[in-house]
């Protein structure tokens, strides 16, 4: 089924200046109950955003109205630990598009990808400028092209290139999804079944 | 041509089709799924008008979310039940194998697996949950997916994956006395830290490996995403041929034979190269407990917290909130140090040898008083066992709750939560921020070293006891 396209994003972006950002952060297990995709942005770091009387917690990024846009900027190793793809739907459904860090779990890339949402991974030093920017103006804005595959800092006019793979590039591009592609291979994977039986 | 890495041969075996500059398409041989992250999917299915393609090659099983207490009566929790009875209702929809919460063969879907021989030597093997990664152990290619690719192996029986590299993990030696699989995993994560395998697949080599029983080598097998890594796996062996054969969805008689005959040629070939080696001795590795929160953060149980100076300049502020989580400060020694909850289970130390071990440690002895036990077998068969060999009688008698199958308190769906701010030496995989409960605080170990922590009340070196 068709996706929205991923189009190019100019936008600020939101600092979480956390390294190894585990899944049960972005969102803790007990908020894993639904049965539907929808929603989860509202537990999006739920225990860092909000404190044990469900009280926000003032200097977290995500709680700062000096913050906002479409971009999600993390410490390296973002997206470790559980496999839950509720993680890439809670930070889509809060309104991200893009998640950037120097580094990104396995299994959270490909749930990101598989959601319109695309992880940019920069070197540890470019993410330190990105930071830098934010810091020196916290509505300082990016530009992400998918297309050629680059993210800059407008301000400074530094850019970073970022590697996806030709095949997930054009989904994106394109709003396909995975499982068009593989039920059209459904000859293939019955005369594969055949073979090895 | 250079020989081929186990990895390479089992993949190989299974791709359908090879994009260009793209992913594998992979054929998965076996399937399972639980409660949590396969509604969606079905969903997907039913969207699409779609129906399992492959019904024989998926098995599920309630386990994250299930109560411990009281698995006769309906779920209390209305969000639960939801959840589960939605996963009976999909199975019965499309024809899926259930072991529902009341079934005999019910429990932690990767203890489920392996104990039913659906866990096969040379298979590809996923679920969507990370710690599949403990199929590895017989030599197969498991590893966790997220809910999309729950879906698309519902639809096609296949999966996009890009191929990850190839990393050998060799460890040689006799391990010391008091020292086991969850201490050399525990050890190895500390060395190579919570990012040091990302983009890997795993083979672990090396006698210290070998010498493991099946149970331990899962142990192992079920950590390797802690460090990152994709997976993790074993060459089989005739220790792994010896615990398939007999079990009930293991092949029988000559069939057994031939199976075994082809499973012996996996393994990696003397010529193989990897992306990258690591060497350990076990004669390095001692009873191995968690400091911080992610399982990188470990020290062997009579070590300090690390000094901030140790720590790389960019990882200090995180080092530090991480210390200000725990209550610990840095330099600090962990021997002696109170504890308040022990917690023995999970798919990583939830298993028959595992409440052996510890009924072993504690019997005739009484946990401290400031000790609250809960040990929660990884599944119905697991419970059987150790009430068949009195293990229960001798758990119960040192003060120990035992609770029903599940995923319990390693990942707190349930009700089953450490309360904010206690501490917890547990036997499961993540000592993450809020895990086991908001605000707990979680420091990972051996089934031994929890034992003698709940004896103690107090960590200790369970060495000491000897």
């Amino acid at each position: 089924m068709a996706r929205e396209k991923f189009q190019k994003v100019h936008s600020s972006a939101v600092p979480v200046h956390i390294e190894n950002v585990d899944t049960d952060q972005i969102i803790p297990a007990r908020f894993l109950k639904a049965t539907t995709r929808d929603g989860f942005g509202e537990n999006l770091f739920r225990d860092w955003r909000y404190d044990g009387n469900n009280q926000p917690i003032a200097d977290f990024a995500l709680n700062n109205p000096i913050y906002s846009g479409d971009i999600l900027v993390s410490g390296k190793n973002f997206g470790c630990g559980s496999s839950r793809e509720h993680a890439a739907w809670a930070i889509t459904d809060f309104g991200f598009k893009v998640v950037v860090s120097s580094f990104f779990a396995d299994i959270f890339k490909n749930n990101a990808l598989n959601n319109g949402l695309l992880p940019v991974q920069v070197s540890d030093a470019f993410l330190a400028q990105i930071f830098e920017a934010i810091e020196a103006d916290s509505k300082a804005t990016f530009t992400v092209d998918l297309e050629a595959q680059t993210f800059t800092i407008d301000a400074t006019g530094a850019s970073a290139s970022f590697e996806i793979n030709t095949y997930k590039k054009e989904c994106m591009l394109n709003g396909y999804d995975d499982i068009d592609y593989l039920l059209s291979l459904k000859d293939k994977i019955e005369e594969f079944e055949k073979k090895r039986a | 041509m250079a020989g081929k890495t186990l990895f390479d041969k089992i993949w190989d075996a299974h791709v359908v089709e090879q994009i260009e500059d793209g992913p594998s398409v992979v054929y998965i041989d076996q399937h399972l799924i639980h409660e949590v992250t396969s509604p969606q999917a079905f969903a997907g299915l039913d969207a699409r008008g779609l129906k399992v393609l492959r019904t024989n090659r998926t098995v599920a099983t309630p386990d994250h979310n299930v109560p411990t207490i009281d698995q006769d009566k309906p779920i209390r929790d209305d969000l639960s039940r939801f959840q589960v009875d939605k996963l009976t209702e999909n199975c019965e929809r499309h024809g899926v194998t259930l072991y529902g919460l009341n079934h005999p063969y019910q429990g932690i879907v990767h203890v489920v697996g392996p104990q039913l021989g659906i866990t096969q030597p040379g298979m590809t093997i996923v679920c969507g949950d990370s710690h599949t990664s403990t199929h590895g152990a017989f030599g197969s290619v498991a590893f966790g997916i997220g809910t999309s690719e729950v879906e698309m192996v519902l639809a096609t029986q296949c999966l996009m994956q890009s191929k990850a590299k190839r990393m050998r993990i060799t460890v040689d030696g006799e391990l010391g006395p008091g020292v086991g699989a969850k201490d050399i995993i525990l050890y190895i994560i500390a060395q190579i830290t919570a990012s040091g395998g990302t983009g890997y697949f795993v083979e672990y080599a090396g006698s210290a490996f070998r010498n493991l029983s099946m149970e331990g080598r899962m142990t192992v097998c079920n950590m390797s995403i802690e460090m990152g890594a994709r997976g993790g796996l074993i060459a089989p062996d005739e220790t792994t041929f010896e615990y398939i054969r007999g079990r009930e969805f293991a092949p029988k008689g000559a069939e057994f034979d031939a199976a075994v005959a082809k499973w012996r040629e996996l393994y990696t070939d003397a010529d193989a190269v990897f992306d990258a080696e690591l060497h350990f001795d076990a004669a390095d590795i001692e009873p191995m407990i968690t400091y911080g929160t992610n399982p990188g953060m470990g020290v062997k149980v009579t070590g300090n917290v690390p000094n901030l100076s140790d720590i790389e300049e960019s990882g200090r502020t995180s080092f530090s909130k991480s210390l200000e989580y725990m209550g610990l400060v840095p330099g600090e020694l962990l021997l002696g140090k109170q504890v308040d909850y022990v917690f023995v289970g999970s798919c990583t130390n939830g298993r028959i040898e595992d409440l052996r071990a510890v009924a072993q440690f504690v019997k005739g002895k009484r946990k401290a008083d400031n000790i609250t036990a809960w040990i929660v077998p990884g599944s119905k068969q697991v419970e059987k066992q150790a009430q068949e060999e009195g293990l229960v009688a001798i758990l119960e008698e040192a003060g120990f709750m035992l609770r029903q199958p599940g995923c319990s308190a390693c990942l707190a769906m349930n009700e089953d939560k450490i309360p904010k701010g206690k501490y917890a030496v547990s036997t499961s995989n993540r000592n993450f921020e809020g895990r086991q409960g908001p605000g707990a605080r979680t420091m990972l170990a051996s089934p031994i070293t929890a034992a003698a922590v709940a004896v103690s009340g107090k960590i200790v070196d369970p060495r000491e006891f000897n």
